[in-house]
């Protein structure tokens, strides 16, 4: 039932979409980009990661571009996605509202949550996006999700993603579980960036494939190797439309990368791979392949980078120019109030 | 309290009031829903979904897995979805497995969504000891739900209330944790006390959350009370009238919102209290009663105030150690002897 999708060198994906998934992955990345540029510049002297215009613990997601734009390229505002901590390449992928995330990222009245849950924790009722800092326990409230989608007669799904440290937790099994037994509409998604914080996944599993352990619950398991996109759009798109016709869930695995530390501010002394990393970034790489595939050139390359640019520091913009929450009102929201939707 | 039904002599046990409220709303809206493990033909270990599987079927009435952290969280994706749930959760001592999805999830996502996103969901559970059933299922751990924001706590005492306010927590737009005591459903199994079955108002019967009722009017002393403990001091205090003591006792009905002001209207009035309370002794709710009078004017208290409480220890099994821990006739009767000497 296990699948390992090793991607062939020449794709079948037509080229509107294959432009579309680079313009997706190139956006997420100017977004991370200018966030780690506006999160380290005022942390000093020294490091203080509670200072700053953005305070707290940043999670950022660059090298794992591939899996949220190849799998959200297949969803529309209608369906749910519940992210992980490291949640920002699958907002944007899912088309959540860029200068309402960066409010919320920068801690501003205007954000998504008003400021109240800040970059772990990013919800958006528009686009059913969700996210969670506790690792696997975003998982089980995308089955509720599903479980409404299909109590209401639609074909809407849920996409639950995880990391592979997180596949090691009670919350994923249990979901899995339960799913499969109720044939919920959920594609749970495992990215395997090979850390579990400082951890290699070689230490945190003797399973070598997570889309193995789908078996365990009779469900389809996927494994696309070597982070790539296409291959990544492929193996979604069945899995989707599977979940679309009513058949059940399935567990897509990829094998990604993460360019930058666990958070922003590890020094990374455990990671054996960092003389290499950067040799995969999977966004240079598709551009050459794009490239190859006469798709690409240096004007279309500009513009693409051009327009993320101006989408991301408006957005950034936006966020500065918002009001910081009442500290007054520091204690709204724990319960419903009149007007508060 | 709002009836608008006619007046009834009809009697009912907490058990088939509290459901008869689940039957009404789930007719009255098919957003309704009721799972957890053995709700369906069994019909709740406690009897809390009694008759309710014969009437709605198992699409709504809908047996789980044992995975409590996989349906509670179904539950909150549901409820974020706009229906609303109920999930069983059939022992509060079980929390610890499925603890993150109440107070990271299902208590948090309105806050952290800055109001835009709620989470209409009941969570039942059943608290108490009294039948040696050992350490692990015969806690009262209403003051742990209580003290994690987020989430209304409510607890009924009698058939009319577990009715009213079971009506009330269907309604609520937030999370609302509703425990019963095994000893108040008048379980035919169990030591039932007389006032387990008791008149209840056919129709829409409502009790609003956040308002605790006098149980008993008396002059002499206050006893703040909660759900079974409710019953024992009714008990205490028409023995102690024969001798000439008038017990003023308050049903405390909800943890959260906590009705200070009816505590501190009582208080006023007799100038003696005491608490009885049958979780344990320390950093909980007996505490908070204690803390809420002194704080709002120490100069209430006409005698030092006494808690009756489960000492800090885990549940015996043996009925004569179990007995000696619970906060039962003798102990609340030497407290209220105390504080009036």
């Amino acid at each position: 039932m296990t699948t390992t999708v090793t991607p062939p060198q020449d794709h079948d994906t037509s080229s509107g979409v294959r432009l579309d998934l680079y313009r997706t992955m190139v956006l997420v990345r100017t977004y991370e980009m200018a966030i780690l540029r506006e999160y380290h510049a005022d942390k000093g002297p020294g490091f203080d990661i509670g200072k700053g215009l953005v305070p707290g613990e940043m999670h950022l997601s660059a090298g794992q571009e591939p899996v949220a734009a190849g799998v959200c390229a297949h969803l529309t505002e209608d369906d749910a996605v519940t992210a992980t901590h490291r949640p920002h390449h699958f907002a944007i992928a899912h088309g959540i509202d860029l200068e309402a995330m960066t409010a919320e990222i920068f801690g501003r009245e205007t954000g998504l949550g008003r400021g109240r849950g800040g970059h772990m924790h990013l919800f958006d009722p528009k686009t059913h996006f969700s996210c969670s800092g506790i690792i696997a326990e975003g998982y089980p409230p995308a089955l509720g999700q599903a479980f409404a989608f299909s109590r209401r007669g639609t074909d809407r799904i849920a996409v639950a993603v995880t990391g592979e440290g997180a596949a090691n937790q009670g919350a994923f099994h249990e979901s899995l579980n339960l799913a499969a037994l109720w044939h919920l509409p959920v594609v749970f998604v495992v990215e395997d960036n090979q850390w579990g914080i400082s951890v290699p996944r070689s230490a945190s599993t003797a399973v070598p494939s997570n889309a193995d352990r789908a078996a365990a619950y009779g469900i389809p398991g996927v494994r696309v190797e070597d982070n790539d996109v296409d291959a990544v759009f492929e193996a979604a798109g069945e899995l989707v439309a599977r979940a679309r016709r009513g058949e059940g869930p399935s567990l897509l695995e990829v094998s990604t990368l993460r360019l930058l530390g666990h958070f922003e501010g590890d020094a990374q002394g455990y990671r054996t791979d960092l003389d290499e990393v950067n040799e995969h970034d999977p966004i240079p790489r598709y551009e050459a392949r794009l490239r190859e595939a006469g798709l690409l050139d240096d004007a279309l390359r500009d513009e693409v980078a051009r327009e993320a640019e101006e989408r991301v520091e408006a957005a950034i913009a936006f966020a500065k120019d918002s009001p910081l929450p009442d500290p007054a009102e520091a204690t709204r929201y724990v319960f419903p109030e009149e007007g508060s939707r | 309290m709002t009836t608008t039904a006619a007046p009834t002599t009809r009697r009912l046990n907490t058990a088939k009031a509290m459901a008869e409220a689940i039957a009404q709303e789930m007719r009255a809206n098919p957003e309704v829903f009721y799972l957890g493990e053995d709700v369906g033909p069994y019909g709740g270990i406690f009897g809390s979904t009694t008759g309710l599987f014969e009437e709605f079927g198992p699409s709504r009435i809908i047996d789980t897995p044992i995975s409590e952290t996989a349906f509670i969280g179904l539950g909150i994706g549901a409820a974020v979805e706009g229906m609303r749930p109920i999930v069983e959760l059939m022992f509060a001592d079980f929390m610890g497995v499925c603890l993150d999805q109440i107070y990271n999830h299902m208590a948090k996502i309105h806050f952290e969504s800055g109001g835009n996103v709620t989470v209409p969901m009941v969570l039942t559970t059943a608290v108490g000891g009294g039948y040696s059933d050992g350490c692990q299922h015969s806690q009262t751990l209403w003051g742990t739900f209580a003290h994690l924001p987020g989430m209304k706590v409510v607890v009924p005492s009698n058939p009319a209330d577990a009715k009213g306010l079971m009506t009330s927590a269907i309604r609520d737009d937030a999370p609302v944790v509703y425990m019963f005591h095994k000893g108040v459903m008048g379980l035919p199994w169990m030591a039932k006390n007389r006032r387990s079955i008791d008149v209840v108002p056919e129709g829409e019967h409502v009790v609003p959350i956040g308002k605790a009722a006098v149980a008993r009017e008396g002059g002499d002393v206050t006893v703040v009370t909660l759900s079974l403990s409710v019953h024992h001091t009714l008990d205490v205090a028409e023995q102690l009238e024969g001798e000439g003591v008038s017990v003023e006792v308050i049903d405390l009905r909800s943890l959260v919102p906590l009705d200070r002001e009816t505590v501190l209207a009582s208080v006023a009035k007799t100038g003696r209290l005491v608490v009885v309370d049958e979780d344990y002794h320390s950093f909980g709710l007996s505490g908070e009663i204690l803390a809420s009078v002194v704080e709002a004017d120490p100069g209430l208290l006409r005698a030092a105030p006494r808690r009756v409480t489960t000492p800090d220890a885990p549940i015996p099994y043996a009925h004569g150690l179990e007995q000696a821990v619970l906060p039962l006739h003798d102990r609340i009767t030497a407290a209220i002897r105390e504080v009036l000497a």
